[in-house]
Order: C-alpha cells, then structure tokens, then sequence
C-alpha cells in the first residue's frame, strides 16, 4: 500500500471515512507494537524516527511496558478499496485501577480491536475490558497477536475467543506485530467493519474529553472526540459538569506529532488548548460545548474519579517533606484521580495521607515520585475507605486506620469488588480456597476453553489490597489473571488491631481487619517487629491489641553488651571509625517513645502489601 | 605534656591461631612470600627503624615511658636479641627513671632461662597468652600450649625477678561453658599474677573461625553469653583483689599497665615494625603491614610509614571520649558539648554512669555501663 498523498484536513473530513477505534489488550500482549507497525504502514512516522513503543511518551510506561496515559493518533490509510481513510487509534490504558478511563475511551470509538496473545490467551483484565466495548456496543476485531512465536497456539486461543464473543474461530485474524504479518489487513477489516461515526455536524456542539494531559510548555491538552458540531480554534467552550468556560487557544490532531487546524469536526478525534494549568478543569469524561450556543444536555456518563486504596507517603529523610509536598502539587497536575492531604505520624513523621484509584495508580505515583522528583519514600500498607456508623447514628469516614474511632460502633461498611479470575482449570481448588479465606462470595465460573475457567467472586476490596495477587499468583505459578470493579459496600465485622512498642501505638502498623483475623495479624506482625527492631537497653515489649485488649505479645529482650575488645595495636582510627559508622547507621533510626527503630524495619514491616502492588505491576 | 610510648611488633608465629587476625605470619608463610626476614634477620631492621625514627624526630626529647613488644609472639625471637632492641630504643631516645617494658609472651616458647634473660635486659613486666584453661576452647581457638604450661611460665617469671605478671584470657568462645570459664578463673587465682586482660571472642571476617561459623560448623558466640561471662570474670577478679581499671582489664594495686594506660589517656607512642600504629600530637600513622614491603623501605632509609591520618578536632574529640570512657578514672565532663552531657545525665538515670562520679564531673561506667559502653560512646558524642 500507499502512503497517502493528500489526507484529509482536519475539520473538513467527511465522517464516512472515519474510523474510531482503540486496542483491547492485556500487558504485554503487544499492543503498543502493534501501534508501532501501524505508524509505520500509514507512513506518518519515518523509518529513521521510529522507535520502540512510540505512543508511550512516558519512561514508566516504556520501562513497564504498559500505557498510562491514552492517546489518540490520526492515520491516513489508503484502503484496498484505493479510497484514503482516516483511521483514529484511541490507545486505552490497559489496567485495573484505570477501568472508567477505559470506558470513556471506549465511548469515543465505534470498534475495538480485541488483541490477545497467541501463547498465553486473554486474560481477565482483557476480558473485563471486551465485555466494557460489548456494553458500548462497539465493533470488536478479533485478533491473535505473535503467532510468529514458536508456543504460539492460534487454533486453541481462536477457539476460546469465539466462544467468548460468539463468532466463528475462522474470523481471528492473526498477525504479529513484532514482524507486521498480517497488520495491513487488519486495518482494511477495520475500515471495513468498524461503523462510520454518525453524528450531526449542525447541532450545537458536543464532544467527550476522553483524556487530558499536563504538559509543562503548553498546560493541560484536552483529548476529545467530536459527537456532533464542531470545536473551532479561538473560540470559547464550556466544560459542561462545572459550566467553566475557557478559549481553545489551539485545537489539532496528532498524527502523531500535534498538528494544529482551524477546527476538529464531526466524528472526528482530536486535541484542545486553553491554557488551564490543571487536568481537573478538563476531566475525563465530561463533555465540551461551545459557551455562545451550547447543548442543551451533556452525553452522560460522567464521574468523578472516586480514590478507593489510601496509603501514607512518608519521606525516608524527614528534611524532603517541602519536596514531596512540591511533586504531589505537581504530579496532581496530571492526574485527576490523585488526593492527599498532609498527616503526621509518630512513627514516620510528616507526611501525606494519599488516595488513589487502586494499587497499581499507587504504585505508579510512587515510582514517579521516586524517579522523576528523586525522593525516598515510605509508604504504609495501603486500606480503603471504611464508613463506620456509631450507636448514635453518627457517620465516620476512615480513611486512615489511626482515625478508627474508638467508642460504641454500631456498625462498620467496607466496599466490595466484583472480581474475575481467568486461570487453568486445575487451580480452581486453589483460588476457590484463596478467596474463602479472604471472605469471597463465589458468584459463578464458567469454562473458556477445555482447560481454563472464569471464575467470578465478590470479595472486599480489603482482601484484595492485602497481598492477594501475591497470593493468587504464587498459588497457579503465575497463571491466574484478576480484575475487578466496585459492587459497593458491606457491614463486616470489623476491628482496629494497634501494634505497641513498649507500651507506645505505632500508628504506621494500625490495621482494619475482620475480627476473625485480628489474632492472626497481631501476631504475625509482632513476631515481624521483634526479628526487625535491634535490641534496645532495655527489655522492649511488642503488643497487638484490640482496644484495651492485649491479643498478642512479643518481647525484646534487652541488650547485654555491646562493647568491644581492644585497640589492637593501638589502631585507634578503625574503632574510631568503627564507632562512627555505626552512629550514622543511628541516625537513620525513628524514635517511637524511647524505641529506636531503623528506617529498615518499617519499610521491612510494611513489605508484604507493597510486593503485592509490584506483582500487580508486572 | 604528653608522655611518649613505643611499641614493637613481633609479626611471627609458630602456627596461625583460626580466631586471630593480627599482622602476624608463620615462617612457612614468610617463605612463600619470597622475603628473606626471618626471626633471625629481624631485629636488625627492627633497630634500624628506631634510628632512622629518631633521626626523624630529632627535636622530640621526650624520654620513653612505657615500651611494649607485641605480636605475634615476641618470644620466637631470641631473648638477648630482644634486649638489644630494647638497649637500641633506650640509647636513642632514653627511657624515664620508672620506665615500664611489657612482652608479650607465649607460654609454649618461652624458658625460664629466657625470662632471666630478658629481666636483666631490662623488662619488667610479662604478659601470657593463656586464653582459657579448658581444653575445648583451646582447641577451637587452635591454641598449641596445655593449660599447665601457663602457670609455670607463672612462676618461671616471678623465678626471675619479674614484678609484674599479666595473663591473657579469651571468653565467650563458641563451646565455651560457664564451668570451663570458671575452672580458668580457678587456675588464675592459684597463680602468681597482679594482671589479667579478659576479652571477649570476637569472630573476625577472614580468620578460619569466621568461615567455620560462616559455614554453620560452630556457633556464632552470644552477646548474652559474653555478658554473664564478664560478670563471672568481673566477680571472680574482685575477690581476687583486682578490680577493673579499663573496660577489659584489671589489676592489683600497682598492676595496671601503665602502656595500656597510654593508650586510653591518648598519649604519643612511637609504631615499630610492620604494620604498627603510632600517634603523635593528633596525627595517626601506620607502617606498611607487610613484613617485605616495611622491610624493604627500612632498607632504603626511607620512612616505613603506610599512610597517615591527621586527625580534626572533632576526630581529637570524638577520641578522647571513647578511650577516657573505657577508663575507671573516667572522663570529665568537660570534655563533652551540651548534647552529649544531656546524654550524660539520661545514662546515669539508666544505670550506665556513676551517679556520685558525675556530681564530681566525671563520667565513670557502672558494671551495666562497661558493657554497653560502646553505644554510650556514640551517644556522648552527640
């Protein structure tokens, strides 16, 4: 094929030969070297400027391999048919935490192409993400990626896809990206299949911002799709969740470098600038109007992102509190779902109480915060929200476990999450008995294929955030995928456990658990602390409690001695040194009442939860 | 005035003891290195050294006090070899009317022909390396002598005029019982001595020992243990009539050494011989540890010194706290900035200081605090 010699010029493109569509892909499945070939096959990206993974702008999402941030790309692609078509690929985060971005992503397309792995068949995320493109009733393009590779088994994996979807096995199309083989007849099916956007070009306008980014030079850039009307350059908009107005100071498309217009238009994909410098005054999902002749009704489906896991974020060196508080201002610039507030702990000191969409969004905040602002963190095991109702009829809000009030509860509400479990079939024991113990309410399971189930459970979203995928992974070798959505909430009977040292609350290690596992945390956190925390001069003990009540017990027992020996022949310097070096080891120590404690053994303490949020990465 | 020290180290042994990590070397050893000194050769280089020190030091005319030769095992060279080094320091430098000259000494090499040898040549004190009276011990230690040769090198040197007896003994080794400590300590009260220097094991990286326990073979000793074994040597001491004068050392009236002593009060020694410390006025040198190479440059003429370090007046300080503290004279309080006397007062509400010494301005270690003197160290610091 061709590349195109005249493309259409944005704002002036005939609907019909619009296509609209994203890629429904698990991790890794390759989804953003399939974006790359088709950079590649339209021609808009020379050879010489391509590099791996082009449409990941961020380091995080190249390292990870996983998209953050969607994007939208226009590709002018010469059909078989030999008419130019523009092709708008709307790349969709491909992650858990990320599932309403997903959805309003999704509401931006006409068709998704389904991408699945020829080695490893979907997974539960993907399958999540198809069933959200089902309900938007989107086209779905089937299609098995890296049927080069030689475990590739594009028969069984066809197979397990048409029986999700209910098509024929014959229609898969099967490719590999990595080579290109079968990339440019993907993209004639979706110029074939994929519906034209349909909408009116003369009704006021209305267009879902599907994404928006912060960009340091030009603000916050708006990603929309146009439903009907048009955006034009210098003109005002109005936000229509907040009835906020700003002029777009630039409109465009990327292909894939912006490319400003004079307008975007009906049915088409596209970028706005207005110089706001917050993400939260362009957020995803609401819809963009014109101030001087708006809709009279917006296209719904909007949310405020809603923070279901709070962690405290504590800098190791208490003297980087002003450069953590600085990088949150920052990072929550682009980020709309992230909260946080300032708290101070005794045990870490000040910080910041954070809320986030789900472990993964932690995880990643972390890591940016990290490596883009060179912090040293701590972060706490991460909860979610509790709604506890007194005996009088009063309502708290737990966010943080410290905060779990005290006197006469009445009752304590925990959210839930609706969960699927793609796995093998011979792990189903083994889930089955995972998520008992984490007080999963099995819904129903259905095969895929021969030999591998959809599981579907209830379970809180507590016992999720305490090292479940962990759990999950280590008990299918890795086999088993998860995902899961918000199904509100639940009474339970529900407890503070406090850890004390030497009689002092570390509010650091206050957990919310179910009372039937209360005995089982304190301890289990007791016998952490005591193989953790040095031997102080005097005897120290650890205690887990419930209230007033001891329900577990540990003991350091006190130092003896610690000198040693002689200045072997008068080698003063190296006891000297000796001395020295384990005073700036001293240093690094948080005092908790008379406790000195190494920075080690909280980070050590606080471990299990955030391996689980690392395997959830992976 | 700062008083001025030498010490003189011997680097030979007959065998390599699995615990040690001294700079010290078997003949065998030496062999395979390719250098020419030997027990024999040595003391030449030795004194060559002193004069090519004291050609350095022209204007230093302090007379020596206190001399200690140490090892290695001193006593693998001949006794009147010894001597001679020893007339070589006192004709260079002179030595104070009370002058104190230590060996150390290794109860398998030495006669009592020996030890006359050497009190005539001007030695006045000995010190043995008798380590533990218990027969599992020595062999973990891989100590050649049997207990018994100890208690008449004892009295070989008490034969020959010696004042002043000292042994060595190592507690807390991985075997060790509480009854095999204390039938050294029964032995020790039946000998002659007015000295004893108690340390505990320690399991040095790179010594045999450390590998063995590295490879679970023996058990790494206990800090509790050695806790509960100082108090049996502290009790058993102090009926003994010594009592402590330094963390790991105590003595009769009159026994202390006053060497030792040197050290902890931060006086000025001169470092004889490969890999020797010295201190001079807040700076610490040492000599190149390999008998060839400290060799080779005595030969030259040249200063055998490896590297050396002059110390800031934070290092100074840092210094003298934790050698003053490991004092039963104690440190004054003086010594310490605001911080570190706060710290001073928190450690006598915790038993490490003496509440009455400190009204006095010192900080002197309770029993308590001489075990955990080294976190206290660091704390007075501050």
């Amino acid at each position: 094929m061709s590349k195109a010699i005249n493309p259409p010029a944005p704002g002036a493109t005939d609907p019909k030969i619009i296509r609209n569509f994203c890629i429904i892909a698990h991790i890794d499945h390759g989804k953003s070297t399939l974006a790359d070939r088709m950079l590649q096959i339209t021609g808009i990206v020379d050879p010489r400027h391509m590099r791996a993974q082009y449409l990941d702008r961020m380091d995080i999402e190249r390292e990870r391999g996983i998209t953050i941030k969607s994007q939208a790309v226009r590709l002018p692609f010469v059909a078989d048919d030999n008419e130019t078509y523009v092709l708008n690929l709307i790349d969709t985060p491909g992650h858990v935490d990320f599932t309403y971005e997903v959805s309003r992503s999704l509401a931006a397309c006409e068709g998704a192409i389904l991408l699945v792995d020829a080695a490893q068949g979907i997974e539960a995320q993907t399958l999540a993400n198809l069933y959200l493109a089902l309900e938007n009733n989107l086209t779905i393009i089937p299609v098995l990626n890296k049927i080069d590779l030689p475990a590739a088994q594009p028969e069984k994996y066809a197979a397990e896809i048409a029986h999700i979807i209910g098509c024929d096995p014959e229609s898969v199309l099967k490719v590999s990206a990595k080579t290109g083989v079968g990339v440019e007849e993907l993209l004639n099916e979706v110029v074939k299949q994929v519906p034209a956007p349909v909408g009116d070009p003369d009704a006021p306008a209305r267009a879902l911002i599907f994404d928006s980014v912060y960009d340091t030079y030009r603000g916050v850039v708006t990603y929309v799709r146009v439903i009907d009307g048009r955006i034009p350059e210098r003109d005002r908009i109005k936000m229509m969740s907040t009835g906020e107005t700003h002029e777009t100071l630039e409109v465009g498309v990327i292909s894939p470098d912006p490319v400003s217009s004079k307008a975007i238009g009906v049915g088409e994909v596209g970028y706005l600038i207005t110089g706001v410098k917050d993400v939260r005054q362009s957020r995803v999902g609401d819809t963009v109007t014109l101030a001087a002749k708006p809709a009279a009704e917006s296209l719904g489906g909007y949310r405020d992102p809603v923070p279901m896991v709070f962690s405290g974020l504590y800098p190791l060196d208490g003297s980087d509190y002003p450069e953590l508080r600085e990088a949150l201002d920052k990072l929550k610039l682009n980020d709309a779902a992230l909260v946080y507030e300032p708290e101070t702990s005794v045990a870490l000191g000040f910080g910041f109480r954070c809320g986030f969409l789900g472990l993964l969004h932690l995880e990643i905040v972390r890591e940016r915060l990290e490596r883009e602002f060179n912090l040293d963190l701590i972060s706490t095991a991460p909860n979610v929200v509790y709604r506890v109702v007194m005996d009088d009829g009063k309502e708290i809000i737990v966010t943080n476990p410290s905060e779990f009030p005290g006197g006469k509860i009445a009752e304590v509400h925990e959210p839930m999450v609706r969960s699927t479990i793609l796995t093998p079939s011979e792990f189903v024991g083994a889930i089955m008995e995972l998520c008992q113990t984490r007080r999963g309410n099995l819904l129903g399971m259905d095969y895929l294929s021969e030999d591998r189930v959809e599981m579907r459970y209830t379970l809180p979203l507590a016992e999720i955030v305490f090292d479940f995928f962990d759990q999950l992974k280590s008990k299918t070798r890795g086999y088993a995928s998860l995902d899961y959505e918000p199904t509100g909430e639940q009474s339970a009977d529900l407890v503070k456990v406090d850890i004390l040292l030497h009689g002092d609350p570390v509010d650091a290690f206050s957990a919310i658990v179910h009372r039937d596992k209360a005995y089982n945390y304190g301890v289990a956190m007791a016998a952490k602390l005591k193989d953790l925390i040095p031997r102080q001069q005097f005897e120290v003990p650890i205690q887990a409690a419930i209230g007033a009540r001891i329900i577990a017990r540990e003991t350091i027992r006190a130092i003896r001695k610690d000198v040693l020996a002689k200045c072997y022949g008068g080698d003063i310097s190296r006891k000297r040194k000796l001395l020295e070096k384990q005073k700036e080891g001293k240093k690094r120590m948080k005092m908790v009442g008379r406790v000195e404690v190494p920075q080690e053994a909280f980070i050590a303490a606080l471990s299990t939860d955030e391996n689980a949020a690392k395997a959830k990465a992976k | 005035m700062r008083t001025l020290s030498a010490y003189v180290h011997i680097p030979f042994c007959a065998s390599r003891c699995g615990y040690c990590d001294f700079n010290t070397y078997t003949a065998a050893e030496l062999q395979r290195d390719g250098t020419s000194i030997t027990t024999a050769t040595y003391p030449d280089r030795v004194i060559a050294e002193v004069n090519w020190l004291r050609k350095d030091q022209a204007s230093d005319n302090r007379a020596i006090s206190t001399v200690f030769f140490g090892g290695g095992t001193p006593t693998l060279i001949d006794s009147k070899e010894l001597v001679r080094i020893l007339q070589s320091l006192k004709s260079t430098y002179g030595f104070t009317d009370d002058v104190e000259v230590t060996t150390e000494a290794n109860p398998d090499s030495v006669t009592l022909q020996d030890l006359e040898i050497l009190r005539a040549g001007g030695f006045t004190r000995v010190s043995f390396g008798h380590q533990s009276s218990a027969a599992n011990v020595l062999a973990l230690l891989e100590r050649t002598h049997t207990p018994g040769k100890t208690w008449q090198a004892v009295s070989d040197a008490r034969n020959a005029g010696f004042e002043h007896v000292s042994v060595d003994l190592i507690y807390g080794s991985p075997g060790e019982t509480d009854s095999d400590l204390s039938e050294t300590l029964d032995q020790v009260s039946a000998a002659d001595v007015d000295h004893v220097s108690a340390y505990s094991l320690i399991v040095e990286p790179g010594t045999r020992l450390a590998a063995r326990v590295a490879r679970g073979e023996v058990p790494n000793p206990s800090d509790d243990v050695a806790a509960h074994r100082y108090e049996l040597i502290d009790a058993k001491l102090q009926s003994l009539g010594m009592t402590w004068y330094e963390v790991s050392n105590w003595s009769k009236p009159g026994g202390e050494c006053r060497h030792n002593i040197a050290y902890w009060r931060n006086q000025d020694w001169l470092g004889i011989g490969p890999g020797a410390h010295a201190h001079s006025a807040g700076t610490r040198s040492w000599n190149l540890k390999h008998p060839a190479a400290w060799a080779a440059r005595v030969d030259e003429g040249i200063s055998a010194s490896a590297e050396s370090e002059v110390l800031e007046l934070s290092d100074i300080r840092h210094e003298e706290i934790m050698l003053g503290l490991r004092l039963r004279e104690g440190l004054a309080l003086s010594t310490l900035e605001d911080s570190g006397y706060a710290q001073a007062q928190l450690a006598v509400s915790e038993g490490l200081l003496d509440p009455v010494a400190f009204e006095e301005g010192k900080a002197i270690l309770t029993f308590q605090g001489r075990l955990l003197a080294d976190g206290l160290v660091a704390r007075l610091w501050a």
